[in-house]
């Protein structure tokens, strides 16, 4: 049963409703949301690195750029409500990346420079649904807005697409992240509105 | 801005710093959630302070047109990170901009209500007087109150008057190595040039916590 808000009307359906999910509003904007000051790590001293799946993989920032990437085009969706959609990105597919590391574990924690991260199902990150992303909008991509590079999981909740990524420790069990600790959901599936805990 | 006071039924408590999110139902069964502040502090009645947005889809409403007696849905509180309980005795530096202030004067209610010593200080940036939310009930706080008013100053105005910079914030911010807990709200443009600031001046990047209203309306 919905309580009904007296005298409000709202915008009305803002975009087609399969592709805004469910609490969602539209927005041209990019706004920035971060827990903390925005990290600054020379490229030179920059490396991605997967851990746990035997000896450690690491690329550097050349090493990265010179792997296979794509160009995506993705709609994204923010815990607070906001959704972009048709955002353009090109990064490397974490399949690649996850390919050198010959591992059969079935969660990842990525690790972030500033100390962030987010915990993952292998499943979210394998079979085209995951990259690590360094351009936006066709530029490279900002520091506030992650950069040089970060995680891109647009068909979880943004704050999965982790900012200012640095690599993935694979694990056997699930372990919460940043913000699965501070009262976010463990998976944070928009379609099915799981923003918080026990949603 | 408006503050509303809200009776919900089932609410628990909160900690100072947290949020809720409100859901507005029209007739026609359309949706819009947003998330605000909570105002209040733990134990006092359950507040939010709303600003208005020109564009916004929700504020207008709860500023505009929500009288006594209305419902609508409330969920939370919401957020582990950007809260303070008080029972740590460290300096806080709070960094208020705009409407940024509103999770923070509630971490400085939560202060007076515990009782602790930590040393607080709210460094506070406005456009101008009139724009200073809270203003009378700020200096019952029993906390360090620092003005910055970027815009217009009030005639007799000896305070900064300036945006946010390093000089101002060297002369404002405990020393680093007092390891101040920080937090900073406002729009990330503010938020950014506060928190760099900080690291700048040798503060911790893990104690500088940040809560930015990327604009919701």
């Amino acid at each position: 049963m919905n309580i009904i808000s007296r005298g409000f009307r709202g915008r009305g359906r803002d975009g087609p409703p399969d592709r805004v999910p469910p609490g969602q509003y539209l927005t041209d904007d990019f706004p920035v949301l971060s827990a903390g000051p925005t990290p600054h790590t020379p490229l030179e001293e920059w490396t991605f690195e997967i851990r746990g799946g035997g000896e450690p993989v690491r690329w550097t920032w050349e090493e990265l750029q010179a792997l296979p990437s794509e160009e995506v085009t993705k709609d994204i969706h923010c815990v607070t409500k906001w959704s972009k959609l048709d955002t353009l990105w090109q990064g490397v597919s974490v399949d690649t990346l996850l390919e050198a590391a010959d591992s059969d574990a079935a969660y990842a924690l990525a690790f972030c420079d500033g100390g962030y991260t987010t915990n993952l199902p292998i499943e979210d990150l394998t079979d085209g649904k995951a990259w690590v992303a360094y351009n936006y909008g066709g530029e490279p991509l900002e520091p506030e807005h992650g950069g040089p590079a970060r995680l891109l999981v647009p068909h979880l909740y943004f704050w999965k697409s982790a900012k200012w990524v640095r690599g993935l420790q694979l694990l056997d069990e699930d372990e919460p992240g940043f913000w699965e600790q501070n009262g976010y959901h463990i998976r944070g599936d928009p379609w099915l509105e799981q923003r918080y805990w026990g949603d | 801005m408006r503050t509303l006071e809200l009776d919900a039924d089932g609410w628990g408590d909160h900690r100072a710093g947290q949020h809720l999110d409100v859901r507005l139902t029209a007739e026609d069964g359309y949706q819009a959630e947003r998330s605000y502040s909570i105002a209040s502090a733990p134990g006092e009645p359950l507040a939010i302070t709303v600003e208005r947005l020109e564009d916004g889809e929700v504020s207008p409403y709860l500023v505009d047109e929500v009288r006594n007696g209305d419902v609508f849905e409330v969920r939370g509180p919401i957020g582990g990170y950007f809260v303070w309980d008080g029972d740590e005795p460290e300096p806080v530096l709070l960094i208020a901009g705009g409407a940024g202030v509103v999770p923070l004067a509630a971490i400085a209610r939560q202060r007076a209500r515990v009782g602790s010593k930590a040393p607080m200080r709210l460094l506070y940036s406005s456009r101008s007087w009139k724009d200073v939310i809270y203003r009378d009930q700020l200096e019952t706080f029993g906390i360090e109150l620092v003005y910055t008013l970027t815009r217009e100053q009030p005639p007799d105005w000896k305070g900064y008057a300036r945006r946010i910079d390093d000089e101002l914030l060297s002369e404002v911010a405990f020393p680093a190595a007092e390891s101040p807990r920080v937090y900073v709200c406002g729009s990330t443009h503010f938020v950014d040039a506060a928190a760099d600031g900080l690291v700048r001046l040798g503060y911790d990047p893990m104690w500088v916590r940040t809560e930015r209203f990327g604009a919701t309306g």
